[in-house]
């Protein structure tokens, strides 16, 4: 079975009903997903299949034949929204933050979200720590920033059409 | 010295790892060889042990009972008398009685392990167990001055269970090395999970804890892990290969330590101008199986269930009894979120007896410089009970909204709060915490037994090191907390880790600075080579306590907290919806305005979860739903963005004026919450308020 994981391809043996979540963390080595709850509640565990957030844990690995799919890893650390998060404080113990970088990646088609844009956006991610001022703060600082910067547009569309 | 790192946002010293993916968490670990653990534990909340059965093939496993544990099999806390694995009988439901190791996952998933119990009658209700781990009573004045009140207000209070819900479960492995046993994993203390592995393995098994990054605590990963810890201790032991022990989030829900659940008794004397007369308080906290923190949780919440309010008067008694349910134990708050959501409620009930506006009521008895508590604690200037009230009340225009929301489906309600910052009373005397501070070629290094779980140690320890040595931010590197490295600066709890673990360093930084003169640390680390500075903490000299009559100086200083919340409730569905939430709160001085920012909107919004939505539903003392689809926290959709504002008051104590900050804003979103549910004329008096329980609340006519 084949995908695109990241820009590469990559070709597993796993069981087809194996998560794709336990295929990216212990086959691929891509740790930078993370299991929380392992019923789709928390979305730690979300990547980016053919651009759409999905939660690995409810994936098998099966439905994900010939995708281009997405972790934390493929945006290379690059993204300015990463920075973002830390800048911002929107990621304190960080379990759920690559996560819910990945699922604000949706509002890349959104110049000029509304805060409750990006609530609902968020709604499948949960966090503790922060209680998601903080990330509404990095989230929306990345579009405004986006949407003035003139280096902004190429890099946002990294995590897509890789 | 000019200071430049405190006070600003600076970037955080875990660097982009955490945004990257990169950071490593317990789970991200593995070793050549490792196998993983499992735990097979108890079914039924109370029995006697007959027979275990393994109906597997057990080529390949390792497996580990009570007779493996060389030293000694009680975890190593206040009392000894938790089993890290269960001998004859078990007192409830999740309670460990074998560990299992295999190298495939699978495999060890598959495994059946039959337990044959002899069920005797479990003890589930608190109200009815005889079996005592703890009593405090804290008298002052004379209580029977209530005579002399012209009304007397009375009311039952009640909360429940709250989970933690740090997003990565408790995780732990094992690595026999150099004869002995490493553990790293997502621990809040390393010292105490360090301590309790010194007593399971015995005196012949060396063992050291290494912390790895942790993805939330709150309370649940500081006495807890040393229970996973010993497990994969032992499990490494026996089978000489690293074993790596992660829940999952049903294990982690079911079988770990949660909020004490608690009933609160209040009666209060006023005369009719609002002057408190006496005040009367018996507090009961559900301890659960066995004792871990209890007492101290108790304790805690008892100094604090008489509210920063000015009373001659006051008895409280309190209890933290034994049921046959799991144990329960630390979590953000540490038993002040119950008892100070009953006296709050009390309170407003007590101004709605009186006729009076309830922030007038408060006004006029709030604690205010020179005012005693409830232990006869004299409070110094850095009260400021007065001007969080003013403030909350200014900015939202309280009164305002108050009148012009009657009649309608919105309320606003409020709730005065403190809390006490460090270890109670002599605590921090005993704990004798150190610091240390090492010069590197490139600048100093902190290392201290502190650790970083999402609230910014790494980051503000830095700041303070930094101004206080004065040297650049980025000079500053912090060690991963590794007991072999690292001193025991006491546990990373209390609200202590930058008052009190800070100052150490602040005064570690002093003193180097003599020692360089006019060299930076890397100038002096070319010339003379390495040096270290290493300092024990030393509370205020002023701190008086008494143990045996709960008299004194219960803390070194409090932070101080007004909630305000307005909220609308569905006429027919009788869901809440949560319109503005306004946190003002006084802590010294923050160090990391960004950080301390988010360390109130996350214990607010913590807050609002335990008022609204976190329900522990408990089946023959077993969590029935544990699981995220049927316990719900808090998310983008359920709360608004927080007002916070931080209101300034440096506490000369702390290191630039700093105070305590983590549990604060635990203490009054609960009863600001309902208090605001009150003015709607819902008569709710136990949280979670459900949609169900606001339905079925008595609905009093709006004044």
């Amino acid at each position: 079975m084949r995908f695109t994981l990241n820009g590469l391809p990559v070709e597993t043996n796993a069981h087809p009903m194996a998560r794709l979540l336990d295929v990216l963390r212990e086959e691929q080595r891509l740790t930078g997903t993370k299991e929380g709850c392992g019923e789709g509640e928390c979305g730690a565990c979300t990547v980016l299949v053919d651009g759409q957030s999905v939660c690995s844990c409810l994936v098998p690995v099966a439905q994900v034949e010939g995708a281009r799919v997405t972790t934390i890893e493929g945006l290379h650390g690059t993204h300015p929204l990463q920075k973002l998060f830390m800048d911002e404080v929107g990621a304190q113990c960080g379990i759920c933050t690559p996560g819910m970088v990945l699922a604000a990646l949706a509002l890349e088609d959104n110049p000029v979200p509304t805060l409750d844009d990006v609530r609902t956006a968020l709604a499948g991610n949960l966090c503790r720590c922060t209680g998601y001022s903080a990330i509404y703060r990095a989230v929306l600082k990345w579009r405004a920033e986006a949407d003035s910067g003139p280096h902004a547009a190429p890099e946002q569309a990294s995590a897509r059409h890789k | 010295m000019p200071v430049t790192a405190v006070g600003q946002s600076v970037s955080r010293k875990d660097g982009i790892g955490k945004a990257t993916g990169a950071a490593k968490y317990a789970d991200d670990l593995t070793w050549p060889g490792m196998l993983h653990g499992r735990t097979i534990r108890s079914t039924v909340p109370r029995g006697r042990i007959r027979a275990v059965l393994f109906d597997f093939d057990t080529t390949g496993f390792t497996i580990v009972d009570h007779a493996d544990v060389p030293g000694s099999n009680m975890v190593d806390l206040i009392e000894r008398d938790q089993p890290l694995l269960a001998v004859h009988e078990v007192r409830h439901v999740g309670e460990p009685i074998l560990l299992l190791a295999h190298e495939d996952k699978e495999v060890l998933h598959a495994a059946r392990v039959l337990v044959e119990y002899e069920e005797l009658p479990p003890l589930l209700d608190p109200e009815g167990s005889e079996q005592t781990f703890k009593t405090i009573t804290i008298d002052k004045g004379d209580a029977a001055a209530m005579a002399g009140a012209d009304l007397v207000v009375e009311g039952t209070y009640q909360t429940g269970h709250q989970e933690h819900i740090y997003i990565e479960p408790n995780g732990v492995i094992a690595v026999p090395e150099d004869g002995g046993i490493t553990v790293h994993g997502s621990i809040q203390c390393p010292f105490y999970a360090l301590k309790a592995l010194k007593a399971l393995l015995g005196p012949d098994i060396p063992a050291r804890v290494v912390q790895t990054e942790t993805g939330g605590g709150f309370g649940g990963k500081e006495e807890f892990p040393s229970i996973p810890a010993g497990h994969a201790a032992l499990l490494a032991h026996k089978s000489g290969r690293p074993v790596k022990i992660i829940y999952d989030r049903v294990e982690d829900m079911v079988s770990t330590t949660k909020r004490h659940p608690s009933i609160v008794r209040h009666r209060t004397g006023v005369k009719r101008d609002g002057t408190l007369v006496a005040m009367e308080v018996e507090v009961i906290l559900d301890g659960g199986a066995y004792v871990t923190l209890s007492p101290v949780v108790l304790s805690r919440g008892c100094i604090h269930a008489a509210g920063p309010y000015r009373c001659d008067n006051i008895r409280i008694e309190g209890r933290a009894v034994f049921t046959n349910t799991p144990p329960n134990g630390a979590f953000r708050g540490f038993g002040a979120p119950q008892t100070e959501f009953a006296v709050e409620v009390q309170m407003e009930r007590v101004a709605e007896a009186l006729g009076m506006d309830p922030v007038e009521f408060r006004r006029k008895n709030a604690l205010r410089a020179g005012d005693t508590t409830a232990t006869g604690q004299v409070l110094r200037e850095d009260c400021s009970a007065l001007a969080v009230l003013d403030e909350a009340v200014r900015r939202t225009e309280f009164a305002r909204k108050r009148t012009e929301y009657e009649g309608t489906d919105r309320a606003i309600g409020l709730s005065l709060f403190y809390h006490g910052a460090g270890f109670t009373g002599s605590g921090e005397r005993y704990l004798k915490s150190r610091a240390r501070l090492e010069v590197t070629p490139t600048g100093v290094r902190i290392a201290t037994g502190s650790t970083e779980i999402g609230q910014g140690t790494r980051t503000m320890h830095a700041q303070i090191v930094a101004d206080a040595l004065g040297v650049p931010y980025e000079s500053v590197e912090v060690a991963q907390p590794d007991t072999k490295h690292v001193v025991d600066s006491g546990p990373t709890v209390a609200s202590r880790t930058c008052m009190v673990v800070g100052k150490i360093l602040e005064e570690c930084a002093v003193e180097m600075r003599s020692e360089l003169g006019k060299l930076s640390p890397a100038e002096y680390f070319a010339k003379h080579g390495a040096m270290t500075v290493e300092r024990m903490y030393e509370p205020p000299d002023w701190i008086r306590w008494d143990d045996a009559t709960y008299r004194g100086d219960a803390y070194a200083t409090y932070g101080w907290g007004c909630d305000v919340v307005e909220l609308e409730v569905d006429p027919d569905t009788f869901d809440v919806r949560l319109l503005e939430v306004t946190a003002v709160q006084e802590f010294g001085r923050p160090i990391h305005p960004a950080l301390a920012r988010g360390q109130i909107e996350g214990g607010t919004v913590q807050g609002l979860g335990y008022a609204l939505l976190e329900r522990v539903v408990m089946r023959n003392g077993a969590m029935a739903n544990a699981q995220l689809t049927n316990y719900t926290i808090p998310t983008t959709l359920d709360v608004p963005e927080i007002d916070v504002v931080m209101l300034e008051n440096p506490y000369p104590g702390g290191p630039f004026g700093a105070k305590g900050l983590g549990e604060l804003p635990m203490d009054g979103p609960a009863p600001a919450v309902v208090n605001a549910l009150r003015h709607l004329g819902h008569d709710i008096r136990a949280i979670p308020a459900t949609p169900e329980m606001i339905a079925a609340s008595p609905v009093a006519a709006r004044t």
